[in-house]
């Protein structure tokens, strides 16, 4: 029996070791990579898909500036950008005081991640919680959900490949809530080509939106102007 | 037919009356502008209602020479129809109140040349005044408020169209709309055959334009599948449907598309067949008519 704990012993020790990481431990390496991108400027490739909204893709420019400045600008037109982009950057998130909690393991685009989630301590703060799906190998977040008092829960998905070195997604997914859109008739004065209409949803329900930004290009920590985020 | 053509024109811009319009479309587009100008920020905020609580909207690109002219027509063009009445109303009845068209129909002129070529020239008069509108209502807007993508306000939805992809969209809507306006022009001419003077038929018309408008945008089941196919007002809107675009798959608008092209063309042709309808009927009833006065 002595014999059995003494081989069972190191090989518990070592599975903690390798695959259940402190969750505090792993958000701090999390934090450090992020801390390397003081700011920066990205074009990118926008796309929207929010039911009510029919809108052709648009280039526009992304600014970053840390710990919370983000900023979506399309130069050359109109682009309707949901309000609570902060969770695109995941700093500010990473960066606020919280308590990190093991949630156990997952898969995320086919690669195995570690959940976390984090309750953050300040408990009248606006974020209520948040939930990150971590690749512990390449150390990257994957997925967040964010759960706050205001917006209710919005969920961003990242994806790497070309930009991996600097710890930068290539293409976000983010998904936010919405309110539904109706205008009188009597104002639009629509005309009706006699097709049949799609069911319309509940006036004042809430609605998913539904945002993708590919990154084309990233100019990293050549500073940015408070200006570009007014 | 050349020179009846060019003596009914004389006709139709020497009365002062015709000018009112002409005037009456600049007063109210500058008007509708200076109030942009100074406050359409409360008109985008009207029209984005609460999204702006979840999104962030681009107030100073929305406003735009191209949003402030669709606005315009989607004002105007419900009233343009009175200012063609005033001017189709009165060309058989003007004459019958004046004492000349005994005279006119005693010419060595057959009556359907004179009534095509009375028609021709209230369809050159309409033209003209659709012509006044896009030059002050777009191409004044642009110099005033620049260019930009268009914001499209639907009762359910709303739809962005990018600068490049517009103006051939308005050509094609003026184009559209000299169309609609012919139809009201061809129901007051055909009006104007049954009156001694201007004022019925110009009421007349007026009346029926109101009563179909308020049909067409009635929303009930009984009247939009019976009523409102075969109403001419219901068709004069489709116009619009030049600023509707295809969506693909993921909800994303196709640039250069339009949404249901066959509908447009229907509603141009049963336009088309509410003009000759009026016409013939009008040149029919003119040549049976027994001219007293």
């Amino acid at each position: 029996m002595k014999t059995f704990f003494s081989f069972l012993f190191p090989l518990v020790l070592l599975t903690t070791v390798a695959g259940a990481q402190d969750p505090s431990a792993l958000m701090k390496q999390i934090r450090d990579r992020m801390e390397k991108i003081s700011d920066y400027e990205a074009g990118a490739r926008f796309k929207t898909e929010i039911s009510f909204l029919k809108v052709p893709d648009a280039l526009v420019k992304i600014y970053y500036k840390k710990p919370d400045k983000i900023k979506i600008k399309n130069e050359n037109g109109i682009s309707l950008v949901p309000k609570e982009t902060g969770s695109i950057s995941l700093y500010s998130l990473v960066n606020s005081p919280y308590q990190a909690l093991d949630a156990g393991t997952g898969t995320i685009q086919g690669v195995p991640v570690r959940i976390i989630k984090l309750l953050p301590s300040d408990e009248n703060g606006e974020l209520v919680l948040a939930t990150l799906y971590i690749d512990t190998r390449r150390m990257l977040v994957l997925k967040a959900k964010t759960t706050t008092r205001e917006s209710g829960t919005d969920e961003v998905e990242l994806f790497y490949g070309k930009f991996l070195q600097t710890g930068l997604p290539d293409k976000i997914i983010f998904s936010f809530n919405t309110q539904d859109f109706k205008l009188p008739k009597g104002v639009t004065f629509d005309y009706d080509d006699g097709s049949e209409k799609k069911k319309p949803a509940e006036t004042g329900k809430n609605q998913r939106g539904k945002i993708e930004i590919t990154f084309l290009d990233y100019s990293i920590n050549k500073g940015i102007s408070d200006s570009v985020f007014k | 037919m050349w020179q009846l053509l060019q003596i009914e024109l004389l006709k139709i811009f020497r009365k002062p009356r015709t000018y009112i319009s002409f005037g009456a479309i600049a007063l109210m587009v500058i008007i509708i502008q200076v109030a942009l100008k100074f406050d359409g920020r409360s008109y985008i905020e009207f029209i984005v209602g609460s999204l702006k609580d979840s999104l962030e909207i681009p107030y100073a690109h929305i406003l735009n020479g191209y949003f402030v002219c669709f606005i315009i027509l989607n004002l105007l063009l419900i009233h343009i129809p009175l200012l063609i009445a005033l001017v189709a109303g009165d060309s058989i009845a003007g004459e019958a109140n004046m004492g000349t068209l005994r005279l006119l129909a005693s010419k060595p002129v057959s009556r359907t040349g004179l009534m095509l070529a009375k028609f021709m020239a209230t369809v050159i008069y309409t033209a003209l005044l659709l012509a006044w509108l896009a030059f002050i209502a777009l191409l004044l807007s642009v110099l005033i408020f620049g260019t930009n993508d268009i914001l499209i306000a639907r009762n359910d939805s709303l739809e962005i169209i990018r600068s490049n992809d517009v103006l051939w969209r308005y050509l094609a809507a003026f184009a559209f709309a000299t169309l609609a306006l012919t139809t009201v022009a061809a129901l007051a001419f055909l009006l104007s055959v049954f009156a001694e003077n201007s004022i019925g038929p110009i009421v007349s018309t007026i009346s029926i334009v109101i009563v179909f408008t308020i049909l067409s945008e009635m929303q009930i089941p009984l009247y939009d599948r019976t009523v409102k196919p075969f109403l001419f007002t219901s068709h004069m809107l489709a116009w619009k449907g030049l600023f509707y675009c295809q969506v693909d798959a993921g909800g994303t608008a196709i640039p250069g598309t339009i949404e249901n092209i066959h509908a447009i063309a229907k509603s141009s042709g049963i336009l088309i067949l509410y003009i000759i309808s009026f016409v013939s009927a009008a040149i029919f009833v003119f040549n049976r008519k027994d001219i007293l006065s």
